[in-house]
C-alpha cells in the first residue's frame, strides 16, 4: 500500500502558486507586495496546521481511496477553554441552523456533592462567569459531538437505509433519502442529531466529509486553539491519535450502551455522560 | 425561542421530534389489535357471547387499520418519500417492519372481510341494477356460489385467517412496542416490558372502543344491547386492564427498586411535567375509577340492572380510553421532555392546534374511522339486515333462500 504523506498537504491558492512579475512602477510594485504577502498568510495558516495536522490525505486532486483511511477523533478535556471556536467554526463551515447544533462545549462545575452542567447556546458564544450555590472542587470543559460509533443504534434504525458509515469510519445521512422519521435522532444516546428545520432530514457531524477526504482537518480541530480537538488516521502507525488511543487511558462517552464510539476521551471525568 | 429546561439537557434534546401524531399512531393501531382480539374471542375461541359485536368488532378493525399509517405519514420530514419504507426497508431497523407487518395484516384482514361479508356482497349484486350491481359484482370477485357448501368452504377460511390474524395483529401492536422498547438512548423508553404493555393496552382500547361503540350502535338502531354480550365485554376489559395497570406499575417500580441511574431523572419527570397526564389520567382517572367501576360490575353483574350495567361499563370504558391515550402520550411525548444527559427536563409540549401535526388533524384522524364504518354499514351492512346484534359471520341474511339457511 502506497504511504501516504506525513504533512497536511496545503491546497494551492492562485495567490500563492503565482510567481510574482517584474514589476515596473508603484502601482505594479504595490500589486506584488501585496499577494506576495497574501502568499505568506497562506503559508503561514497553513503551514504549521500541516506540521501538527493528525489527519493525513492524499494531494489535493489526487484520488481519494476511503478504504486507505480509518478516521478517529481525540477530545483531551483537560485543554478546552471553552472559547466556543469550535462551535462557530461548525455552524459557519456546515451552515448548521441557529439552535441546532453539530458540535457543542459543555461546562461542568464539580463539587463534592452537586455537579452543575451548562452548555448556553451549545457554548457557541463561549462561557460568561457563573455562581453555583455550593462549593465546587473542578471546574472543565468538555466539547462533544458525534461519536461516528462502529455499532452504531443511528444506523440501525433508519428504516431506509439513509444512515450510513463510510469504509473510512465516519457516519454519514444521505439526505436525498432520508424520509426525516427522526428515529435516528431518538436512538442517537448523545444527542448529535437533529433534524434540520431547512431540509427536513437528519443532520450531524460529518467530521466535515467535504474537507477531510481533501486532506483537510474538521473545521472544529483546525481552529481548536488549544489543540484539544484532535483529528486522526488509524490506518497511519505514528498517527498522534492513534498513539493517544494505543499508549494513553482513555474513555468513551456511554461505554455501558456498547456503541463503540470512535471519538475518544482524554481526561474523562465520570460526571460526563 | 427554545422551550424551557430544568436542569442540564444536551442542546439538541430540546425538541420534540415525535409530535402529537406519533401519539395517534400507536393509539389507533391499538385500537385495531384490540378489536381484532375481540372479534378473535368469538371466532377462535368459542366465546359466543361476543357473536353479537363480532362482525362490528372486524369492521371496527378494519377501518381502524385504513387509517393507522396516516399519522406516520403525516409526521414525516419527507412525506412523499414515504413509500421508500416499504419500497427500500433496511431490515435493521425495527420501523421498517412495519411495512411487510401492516401490508400482511392488511391483508389478512381484507380476506377475511371478504369472506365474512360475501353473501351480502353476492345478495347485493343480485338485487341491485346498473352501476350498482358492477360495483357488487367486481366485489363478489366473479363467484356468486353461496351455497351450503360453499358457505362450508368460507367458514373454514374464515377460522383460518381468524387463526392467523390473531397473532399477526398482536405482532403489529407489539412492534408498535418494540420501536419503542428498543431504543436503549432513552431510559423512560428502552424495557423488555414496552411491547407486552402496548399489547395489553391495546386490548382495552379495542375492548372499550367496542363496548362504547356497541352501546350507541345500539341506541341508535333502537334496541338494547345484549347484556350477556355487555358483561363479557366488561369481564375482558377488566383482566386486560388489571394486567395493563400492573405491568405499568411494575415497569416504574422496577425501575425505582433497582435505584438505576435514569430513576433519578425519571421519577421527577413523573412528578413534575407527567403529574397530571401519568399521576392524575393515566393510573387515577383512566386506572384506578374504571378499575372499580369494572369490578363492581363483574363482581356483582347479577344483581345489576340492565341500565345501571350499561352506564358503569360505558363509562369505565371511556375513562379506558383515556387511560390508553394517556399512556401514549405519556410513553411518547415523555421520552423526549428528558433529555439522554439524564441531567434536565424540557417544558411540556403542547401541540399545535392546526397544521399537519396539529390537534384537529388528531381529531380528525380519530373520526376517519368512524366515518369509514359508516361507509362499511352503508356498503355492506355491518351486521345482516334481519336480526340487528345478532349475527353469526358465516350465517347467511333471512332474505336468502331457506335451501342456503340451512345451511
Amino acid at each position: 500500500m502506497e504511504k501516504p504523506p506525513r504533512s497536511l498537504p496545503v491546497v494551492p491558492d492562485e495567490h500563492a502558486s503565482a510567481p510574482p512579475e517584474p514589476g515596473h512602477g508603484r502601482r505594479e510594485f504595490l500589486a506584488n507586495v501585496l499577494r506576495l504577502s497574501g502568499g505568506a498568510l497562506v503559508f503561514l495558516a497553513g503551514g504549521p496546521a500541516a506540521e501538527a495536522g493528525g489527519a493525513s490525505g492524499k494531494e489535493a486532486g489526487e484520488a481519494y481511496h476511503w478504504d486507505e483511511h480509518s478516521y478517529a477523533y481525540l477530545v483531551d478535556t483537560s485543554k478546552c477553554i471553552g472559547c466556543g471556536s469550535c462551535v462557530r467554526a461548525c455552524a459557519a463551515e456546515n451552515q448548521v441552523p441557529d439552535g441546532f447544533f453539530r458540535t457543542w462545549v459543555e461546562r461542568y462545575v464539580v463539587g463534592m456533592e452537586r455537579t452543575h452542567v451548562d452548555s448556553p447556546n451549545g457554548g457557541k458564544d463561549g462561557f460568561g462567569p457563573i455562581q453555583v450555590d455550593f462549593v465546587g472542587t473542578k471546574s472543565f470543559f468538555v466539547p462533544k459531538l458525534c461519536n461516528h460509533c462502529r455499532a452504531t443504534p443511528c444506523i440501525q434504525v433508519c428504516p431506509v437505509g439513509a444512515s450510513y458509515r463510510t469504509h473510512d469510519g465516519v457516519v454519514l445521512v444521505d439526505a436525498e433519502r432520508c424520509i426525516g422519521c427522526a428515529y435516528c435522532v431518538q436512538a442517537c444516546p448523545y444527542g448529535s442529531r437533529f433534524l434540520s428545520p431547512l431540509t427536513h432530514t437528519a443532520e450531524k457531524c460529518t467530521w466535515c466529509y467535504h474537507r477531510i477526504t481533501k486532506g483537510l482537518r474538521p473545521a472544529c480541530v483546525e481552529v481548536c486553539p488549544t489543540g484539544t480537538r484532535q483529528f486522526g488516521d488509524l490506518k497511519r502507525p505514528n498517527d498522534p491519535v492513534r498513539l493517544a488511543i494505543e499508549h494513553d487511558r482513555i474513555g468513551v462517552l456511554q461505554a455501558h450502551l456498547r456503541t463503540e464510539p470512535n471519538c475518544y476521551y482524554l481526561h474523562l471525568d465520570k460526571e460526563v455522560r | 425561542m427554545p422551550p424551557e429546561i430544568s436542569g442540564f439537557a444536551f442542546p439538541n434534546d430540546v425538541h420534540v421530534w415525535w409530535s402529537l401524531m406519533i401519539v395517534m399512531y400507536p393509539y389507533i393501531t391499538g385500537f385495531v389489535a384490540g378489536a381484532f382480539i375481540v372479534t378473535s374471542l368469538f371466532h377462535l375461541f368459542g366465546r359466543t357471547e361476543f357473536k353479537p359485536i363480532a362482525r362490528l368488532a372486524m369492521a371496527t378493525s378494519f377501518s381502524f387499520l385504513l387509517v393507522a399509517s396516516m399519522p406516520l405519514q403525516l409526521h414525516l420530514g419527507h412525506p412523499e418519500r414515504g413509500p421508500l419504507v416499504m419500497i427500500t426497508p433496511h431490515f435493521t431497523s425495527a420501523m421498517a417492519g412495519f411495512g411487510i407487518l401492516y401490508s400482511g395484516y392488511l391483508l389478512i384482514l381484507l380476506l377475511e372481510v371478504w369472506f365474512v361479508w360475501r353473501p351480502e356482497i353476492v345478495l347485493r349484486a343480485r338485487r341491485s341494477r346498473g352501476p350498482k350491481r358492477a360495483f357488487y359484482a367486481a366485489l363478489a370477485l366473479g363467484t356468486y356460489d353461496i351455497g351450503p357448501e360453499a358457505l362450508e368452504v368460507d367458514h373454514g377460511a374464515i377460522t383460518l385467517l381468524a387463526g392467523i390474524g390473531l397473532p399477526a395483529a398482536c405482532m403489529l401492536h407489539g412492534y408498535v412496542g418494540f420501536i419503542f422498547g428498543a431504543i436503549k438512548a432513552n431510559p423512560w423508553w428502552s424495557t423488555p416490558l414496552m411491547p407486552v404493555i402496548f399489547l395489553c393496552s391495546a386490548a382495552v382500547s379495542g375492548i372499550a372502543l367496542l363496548m362504547v361503540l356497541y352501546q350507541v350502535v345500539s341506541k341508535l338502531r333502537g334496541g338494547e344491547p345484549d347484556q350477556p354480550c355487555v358483561s363479557a365485554l366488561a369481564r375482558w376489559l377488566w383482566f386486560f386492564l388489571i394486567l395493563t395497570i400492573t405491568l405499568e406499575l411494575l415497569e416504574i417500580i422496577v425501575m425505582a427498586y433497582e435505584r438505576s441511574e435514569s430513576w433519578l431523572i425519571i421519577s421527577e419527570l413523573l412528578t413534575t411535567r407527567l403529574e397530571f397526564s401519568y399521576v392524575t389520567m393515566q393510573l387515577i382517572v383512566g386506572g384506578l375509577i374504571p378499575l372499580i367501576l369494572l369490578a363492581v360490575v363483574v363482581l356483582m353483574n347479577r344483581y345489576l340492572h340492565e341500565r345501571v350495567r350499561n352506564t358503569l361499563s360505558t363509562v369505565a370504558a371511556l375513562l379506558c380510553l383515556v387511560q390508553v391515550f394517556s399512556m401514549r402520550w405519556n410513553i411518547v411525548v415523555g421520552g423526549q421532555l428528558l433529555s439522554k444527559s439524564l441531567r434536565g427536563l424540557r417544558a411540556p409540549y403542547e401541540p399545535e392546534l392546526f397544521g399537519r401535526e396539529g390537534v384537529l388533524m388528531a381529531i380528525a384522524l380519530l373520526v376517519a374511522p368512524f366515518v369509514i364504518l359508516w361507509i362499511f354499514d352503508r356498503v355492506l351492512g355491518i351486521d345482516p339486515p334481519e336480526k340487528t346484534g345478532a349475527a353469526s359471520p358465516a350465517e347467511p341474511p333471512a332474505d336468502v333462500p331457506a335451501r342456503v339457511r340451512s345451511a
